[in-house]
């Protein structure tokens, strides 16, 4: 535990400090520090490296390298003008960002950003769920209620054509999705997240390299649950206008973006966790690679190593992310549809079959 | 239910086009990717597009009736916003119509600019056309790699007659202006490196799994079908048929250059693609011919100061445009106006096209295909 807590552990008491104090400070952590910062400048990030790809500057003008320019969005999408559709069915359409938005914030509080703490000190995580994968499989299923009602709300044709593309990919690679994930927690033997990556580090590898193929379908599913291209069919801008969030403004308009970013960023986590190994280090059981652990770093920063690197995979996948839409073309959707059911399903039990042999007969 | 249904939906005739059974979409005219102003009234079933009928006139402006209210000298602007991404090729449409009327005979090196001119026109046409089919499939970096050259390309135009897009670059006689100092090392710079630009997009989309996939046998267009609508230029040589103005009826210089005409196999959005990528390496190496060949002499015709087309005239001209045969038909009555002037549009003749294509594939589709037949509104409503 980093010594500038110890004051206000003392003053608070062990039970109150534990159970009150740690988690809010870790919820703000993650929230504000972590999750929000990411996606806004993500957006930035998005839009240099596109212009890196597409030989152009990108957003140059607020701040340095237009360091300063999520700030100026998110100033100006406070401030614009909140309009609701005369048509649209109102509950409906104010409810529907939270309950995009909503899920994945609360996906956030599982994602072990590092280890857990021995004895007294603070771990690098809001909760470990003894049933964590199940958690985020399920929660990250309840956002494309959000994205139907959005649709269904707005009472705009364009847009209720986005939300029924939006449901029914998400339905279908939710399967594929969730079945990817199988073979790594039957290798680890748990589901939950921060014993999974103990057990990567007690294997001596990272599970990408057993699941592959578990791999691959999680993450080709995981872009098409983020609605990312080329599986961004829901707000296909040529088709679709801008999908189902056509009719949104100002903040209800931005709660769909942050959605959409956050999740990317929720299947980055999830994915490095599961089969990259986590918060450790590149070879974790490798002793030469000590010094990457960062124990010779001043004033006790070590700690916020793990973080760093678990920081670094993610920023990784995110950036896979960016470089797929500078260079894809978008599928159709019924060639999404078959290529989820007809092959990522397939692909994905295959391993599952695979695993449960290999365990069964030489593990 | 069907007949009860249809009834139903024929006491109130003139409410819906269709009917009301099926959804129906009003795509445009304020839509991203309808290249315009093109509305399209959709019958759609979930994402089958059962019909589609083009509604156009949004961008009309009277084009042909201000030719009447004008002499032959100061129409050339108009053709500048007929089809406003290819302005070079319209100018010579209509300024050829008039010398045939007028019957003015135009020294060489007038027509090898006017060739430089048009293929560079075609080039930036169809980098323009490139463009937005791409981001019409969801490619975002070949729009930006296009519009790299095409900013090239208008900058040569720019440097030639201070326009980049409405040149108005041509006059009845000639050429307004010589070429400037130094442009024909620019435009031989740019012609040499621009297809190693056009490998740069083919690298991203010509063997892109999804690419194929997206455009590979949607909107398929038979021959004789095409035939038929007197569809012209690329979506004619898509499906197969070797018909380019060009080489069937040269007109300028192209009579003394050599360049192939590309033609597409099965007549599909795919082949439309390479067909037109194809085109454009083929105007880059005109271009370079009619550089090598350029004759020296006077740019413009001897011709009378006021010029009156003969009484009782009438002609028709038409030259290869970047999207097909666009053609000038202009009756003279002897004043310096012509009486009337018709325009042969290819953009409006291949939209024609578009429903019959367009039916039972996917919205999706229907995106690609307006961008297939890649028509520009300005030209289809005059």
């Amino acid at each position: 535990m980093p010594g500038f807590l110890e004051p206000i552990r003392e003053a608070l008491g062990e039970t109150l400090f534990f159970y009150g104090f740690s988690p809010l400070l870790k919820i703000g952590f993650v929230m504000f520090l972590f999750a929000l910062p990411i996606i806004t400048w993500m957006v930035l990030a998005e839009r240099k490296i596109l212009g890196f790809i597409q030989f152009r500057p990108g957003p140059n003008r607020v701040g340095p390298w237009g360091l300063l320019q999520p700030v100026a969005d998110v100033a100006k999408l406070l401030v614009k003008e909140d309009v609701i559709p005369r048509e649209a069915i109102k509950w409906a359409y104010i409810m529907a960002p939270g309950l995009v938005v909503v899920p994945m914030f609360v996906l956030f509080s599982v994602i072990p950003f590092g280890p857990p703490g021995e004895g007294d000190s603070l771990s690098f995580f809001i909760t470990d769920l003894n049933v964590g994968a199940l958690f985020i499989v399920a929660t990250a299923t309840l956002g494309v209620y959000g994205i139907i009602i959005s649709g269904w709300a707005s009472n705009s044709k364009f847009s209720l054509m986005g939300g029924l593309r939006s449901a029914a990919q998400m339905v279908s690679y939710e399967v594929p999705q969730a079945l990817s994930i199988v073979g790594a927690l039957m290798l680890a033997g748990s589901l939950s997240l921060v014993d999974i990556v103990e057990a990567q580090r007690s294997a001596h590898l990272w599970y990408v390299f057993p699941q592959i193929l578990g791999f691959f379908v999680f993450f080709v599913s995981g872009i098409a649950e983020a609605n990312r291209n080329p599986f961004d069919l829901p707000e296909a801008e040529s088709e679709l206008v801008a999908g189902f969030h056509t009719e949104y403004t100002g903040m209800r308009f931005a709660f769909f973006f942050l959605a959409e970013y956050g999740n990317m960023i929720i299947i980055s986590a999830v994915g490095t966790t599961l089969f990259f190994g986590g918060w450790l280090r590149p070879f974790p059981n490798f002793e030469a690679l000590a010094f990457l652990d960062g124990g010779w770093l001043p004033f006790g920063l070590a700690f916020i190593v793990p973080m760093i690197w678990f920081s670094l995979k993610v920023f990784f996948f995110l950036f896979v992310y960016i470089w797929f839409r500078g260079t894809f073309p978008r599928y159709r959707f019924d060639q999404l549809m078959a290529l989820g059911w007809k092959w990522l399903l397939p692909m994905a039990l295959i391993n599952i079959f695979v695993t449960g042999l290999v365990k069964l007969l030489l593990l | 239910m069907t007949d009860a249904v249809a009834d139903e939906t024929e006491v109130a005739p003139g409410e819906t086009l269709f009917g009301v059974r099926e959804m129906e979409l009003d795509f445009g005219p304020q839509h991203p990717s309808t290249h315009g102003v093109l509305r399209l009234k959709l019958k759609i079933d979930g994402e089958r597009v059962l019909d589609c009928y083009p509604i156009i006139g949004y961008l009309h402006r009277g084009t042909e009736k201000l030719f009447e209210l004008h002499p032959f000298f100061q129409n050339v602007p108009h053709t500048d916003r007929m089809d406003y991404v290819a302005a070079a090729t319209n100018n010579l449409a209509y300024v050829g119509a008039v010398e045939k009327l007028t019957g003015i005979v135009v020294p060489p090196r007038a027509d090898y600019i006017r060739t430089l001119l048009c293929e560079l026109q075609r080039i930036s046409s169809h980098l323009l056309w490139l463009a937005t089919h791409a981001i019409d499939i969801g490619a975002m970096t070949p729009f930006f790699y296009c519009f790299r050259e095409r900013e090239q390309v208008l900058d040569l135009f720019e440097e030639y007659c201070g326009a980049r897009l409405t040149l108005n670059c041509m006059r009845p006689g000639g050429q307004p202006f010589d070429l400037p100092v130094g442009w024909v090392d620019d435009c031989r710079a740019f012609c040499e490196t621009f297809p190693s630009k056009v490998d740069e997009y083919e690298g991203l989309l010509t063997n892109n799994r999804i690419w194929k996939q997206r455009t590979v046998g949607i909107g398929v267009l038979d021959p004789d079908r095409a035939l038929e609508y007197g569809i012209s230029g690329p979506m004619l040589r898509g499906s197969g048929v070797d018909w380019d103005l060009r080489k069937a009826r040269p007109y300028a210089a192209y009579a003394e250059v050599d360049f192939e005409v590309p033609l597409g196999k099965n007549g599909d959005t795919y082949d439309r693609y390479l067909v037109r990528v194809a085109e454009m390496r083929q105007s880059a190496k005109i271009i370079l011919q009619c550089l090598d060949q350029l004759p020296d002499g006077p740019i413009m015709a001897k011709k009378p100061r006021v010029l009156k087309a003969p009484k009782d005239s009438e002609v028709y001209y038409s030259i290869e445009g970047p999207k097909g045969e666009i053609g000038f038909y202009i009756v003279g009555d002897g004043t310096t106006n012509p009486y009337r002037c018709h325009v042969r549009a290819p953009s409006f003749i291949t939209l024609q096209v578009l429903p019959e294509l367009c039916k039972n594939h996917l919205l999706a589709d229907l995106v690609a295909l307006i961008g297939t037949t890649d028509i520009v509104l300005g030209e289809v409503d005059r």
